[in-house]
């Protein structure tokens, strides 16, 4: 059965009318003439879909829109030039040609050129080239000027016209600022936008205008910030020796200058805060430290007189025998000690004395004064003299009496014992 | 050079002043090097204050000339108060 039905099949065909058999080949150049002829300069527009780089450098991919799609080639030598990644699910518009690929039998789009579309397109710009500086270090931080504390001149640039202006003269004025403000006037949108401003930061270097440049602009679309996003106006910022404050559109709004720039302030009014901090609270802080500075000197002073009224008071400083200190100062605990235990031996013994010296008022020498004797001392120690041995002649006697004492001369002595004398 | 000193930053000025205080605030210099950096404090001090009440309040709009140079014109559009609202964009 089914080999009758090919049968009559083969034998349909070959009894067409023209009878002219071509080769594969030939047909499938007819083809590629005829589309080639019809198709050389076509603009499709479509979505990317099954998105391949291959490592030659040849991109393969699909357009497609709702219904349809087409199969797609971009050689190397031509997509080497895209500034930006295509890739699955983006919209784009693309140029080239229709062909054939002949050994698959396939027609394909030979793209020459590709671009996203739309504000997808501006996104993708955006992306690409953020990746392109990030990836050559234009967003370093380790580049960044560092913004002037206090500046003295502070260069606006903006739109003579611009809300961004108007802002931040208003929170200059508030601040009480004492800063000269320059403004210098560009236009912040529109295709003449990114080249003027690019150019106004290099003059404004050239001339070295001002301590701190503000980049402003108020709120917009993406497509009315865009001369921010622009690669001239970066490297403008990157090459100006000025510190730049960035300050575009609300908030919300990134710009690749936001990246380049030395310190992105969120808005133009919180840029003229950035800019100027409060001279009443940098005052209070000088006065702050003034004070310190005075109350640190203050206590040093009073220390150093401590510590120096200290040493004039010690011994080290007035005694040069101080090496002696150790021993002077265990000198000095046994004199207490045998002070302590004088005291205390001569309390007992005054105790004792008491008694004693009751006995003795009666049996002593003042007793026996008032009995008629008399003592006598000889100068000059003033000893007792108990011994007629103990003076000779010549000597000073003082004797006393019970009721004074007289000083004599000894003319003449006698012991009883002569050999004595005479040894 | 002299010119150079009075130009120093304020905020070096600031930083040095603070730098000085916590020296002193830490105690460990010697009589001559304390009354030194308490001088230099002094200094630093009333730099700072002098810088932070001068007044120097201007506005001016740059302009570059044919010859290609910048030159400052006072600032007349309005004062920062009102601004001009026909002028918004």
């Amino acid at each position: 059965m089914a080999k009758l039905k090919y049968f009559l099949e083969t034998e349909s065909i070959s009894e067409l009318p023209s009878k002219k058999i071509l080769s594969v080949t030939d047909l499938t150049h007819n083809i590629r003439t005829l589309l080639e002829e019809n198709f050389s300069t076509v603009w499709v527009e479509g979505e990317i879909s099954n998105f391949k780089f291959y490592s030659s450098g040849h991109m393969y991919f699909s357009l497609k829109d709702e219904n349809s799609q087409i199969g797609c080639v971009m050689f190397r030598r031509e997509n080497i030039s895209l500034d930006f990644e295509p890739k699955d699910g983006l919209q784009v518009i693309a140029f080239g040609r229709v062909s054939v690929y002949a050994i698959r039998g396939q027609y394909q789009f030979y793209v020459e050129r590709l671009e996203p579309k739309g504000v997808g397109a501006l996104q993708l710009r955006f992306q690409a080239l953020k990746e392109k500086l990030k990836n050559e270090g234009l967003f370093d931080e380790s580049r960044k000027r560092a913004i002037p504390f206090l500046p003295r001149k502070i260069v606006l640039l903006t739109s003579l016209d611009g809300a961004a202006l108007r802002d931040i003269l208003n929170i200059l004025g508030r601040r009480h600022a004492n800063a000269h403000l320059l403004i210098y006037s560009v236009p912040v949108q529109g295709a003449q936008a990114a080249p003027t401003i690019a150019e106004a930061i290099e003059d404004l270097n050239l001339h070295n205008v001002a301590d701190v440049m503000i980049l402003a602009r108020g709120g917009g679309s993406l497509e009315d910030l865009w001369a921010f996003n622009e690669e001239v106006v970066a490297r403008a910022i990157f090459q100006s020796h000025i510190p730049i404050i960035s300050a575009i559109g609300h908030e919300t709004d990134f710009t690749i200058a936001d990246f380049v720039a030395d310190l992105r302030a969120p808005t133009p009014s919180a840029a003229a805060e950035l800019v100027l901090p409060l001279l009443e609270d940098l005052l209070a802080r000088v006065l702050e430290l003034e004070g310190r500075a005075f109350q640190a000197i203050s206590g040093f002073l009073e220390n150093l007189r401590e510590e120096w009224r200290r040493l004039a008071e010690s011994r080290v400083l007035r005694d040069p025998l101080s090496a002696f200190e150790a021993r002077f100062q265990r000198l000095d605990e046994l004199v207490k000690n045998l002070e302590i235990i004088f005291q205390h031996e001569l309390g007992s013994k005054r105790e004792k004395n008491g008694i004693l010296m009751g006995k003795l008022e009666a049996l002593g020498p003042l007793a026996t004064l008032k009995r008629g004797f008399s003592v006598s001392l000889k100068y000059p120690d003033m000893t007792v003299i108990s011994s007629a041995r103990s003076v000779k002649p010549g000597d000073k006697v003082k004797t006393k009496l019970q009721d004074g004492f007289f000083v004599s001369q000894v003319t003449e002595r006698e012991s009883g014992d002569q050999s004595e004398e005479s040894a | 050079m002299s010119e150079e000193k009075k130009e120093i930053e304020f905020e070096t000025a600031l930083k040095k002043l603070e730098t000085i205080v916590e020296n002193l605030e830490n105690g460990e210099l010697s009589l001559e090097g304390a009354l030194k950096q308490y001088e230099e404090g002094v200094r630093m001090a009333s730099l700072c204050s002098k810088r932070l009440t001068e007044a120097e309040r201007r506005v001016e709009v740059l302009m570059k000339t044919s010859g290609g140079k910048l030159k400052a014109a006072p600032f007349e559009s309005g004062t920062e108060e009102s601004g001009k609202t026909k002028k918004k964009k």
